[in-house]
């Protein structure tokens, strides 16, 4: 059987056909706000999952009483490392909604048509929810310094 | 699943900008899992950034005396085990994805996989050790207790 072309193939598989961009088949750039959550999802994961091994192994040293975990924690109150603090929660906030807006695409058939608008929609949610995170962590910052 | 090459075959049921669900087999279990465990991590780390990192101060007021309190509490054992297990393997198969996208040659991948599953094994055991053995009047874990002086 002859391999259907790209956009005949999305159609087949009842989904709307893809517009034909021939230089750009075979890579899965294809711009937007589709690509750009893409890439930051990633991005967001892969940093917050090297930051769970490391946050996994300092808290593990509860288990080893209280001096030593008392004396690797304090690392958590320098300010630099607080701003490093604030720039995890950014990416875990962002990682959290933007994965929120792939599970409605892919459960809910009629978001999958409106995954631009719902691009907003986490935009939107991550602004109201980053103000006020970036408010207390900035104050815990400055008290930092 | 591990393959070379990955021709980009779309196989996007809907819209063109998710990974669309697989047919079968590992993946679609990982598929399912991702979102599950997705869904539920959302609570338990925005929940547990909320408490630990933004109200009363945030880390300022964090040192052993604050998780020894808190372990005391087997409600917040569970959280943490939950967000200790759920988010290593959530994220241990993000970074398969990853591996699996980024890494042509069969040897580099080989090996950074291996890597993975072992820190990934590795951690869930020390953390569920240190989170489900803590004893708060002792203070310090079962096994590595042995270490304190």
């Amino acid at each position: 059987m002859r391999a259907a072309p790209l956009h005949e193939h999305n159609a087949l598989q009842g989904g709307r056909p893809l517009p034909l961009v021939p230089e750009k088949v075979g890579t899965v750039y294809r711009g937007g706000q589709g690509q750009w959550s893409w890439a930051l999802h990633r991005i967001t994961g892969v940093a917050v999952f090297l930051f769970l091994l490391a946050h996994i192994v300092d808290t593990a040293l509860v288990g080893f009483g209280p001096e030593l975990y008392n004396r690797v924690v304090h690392v958590y109150h320098n300010p630099i490392v607080r701003l490093m603090e604030i720039g995890l929660a950014m990416m875990v906030l962002f990682h959290a909604l933007n994965g929120l807006r792939i599970m409605a695409i892919d459960f809910i058939p009629k978001a999958a048509d409106r995954h631009k608008e719902l691009f907003g929609v986490v935009i939107g949610l991550y602004l109201i929810l980053a103000v006020p995170a970036l408010y207390f962590m900035g104050r815990g910052f400055v008290r930092s310094l | 699943m591990a393959t070379t090459t990955r021709p980009y075959t779309p196989s996007r049921p809907r819209g063109a900008y998710s990974r669309g669900r697989p047919a079968g087999g590992i993946e679609l279990w990982t598929w399912f899992f991702m979102r599950v465990s997705g869904i539920v991590l959302v609570f338990l780390v925005l929940g547990h950034f909320t408490i630990v990192h933004i109200l009363g101060d945030g880390v300022d007021r964090v040192n052993f005396a604050f998780v020894s309190g808190r372990w005391s509490s087997p409600f917040w054992q569970t959280w943490d085990w939950a967000m200790l297990f759920l988010g290593l393997l959530h994220g241990a198969n993000g970074m398969n994805i990853v591996i699996e996208d980024l890494v042509r040659r069969e040897s580099a991948r080989v090996a950074l996989k291996s890597t993975l599953y072992m820190v990934t094994l590795i951690l869930m055991l020390l953390g569920t050790l240190i989170i489900l053995t803590f004893d708060p009047a002792k203070g310090h874990s079962a096994i590595v207790g042995r270490f304190v002086k």
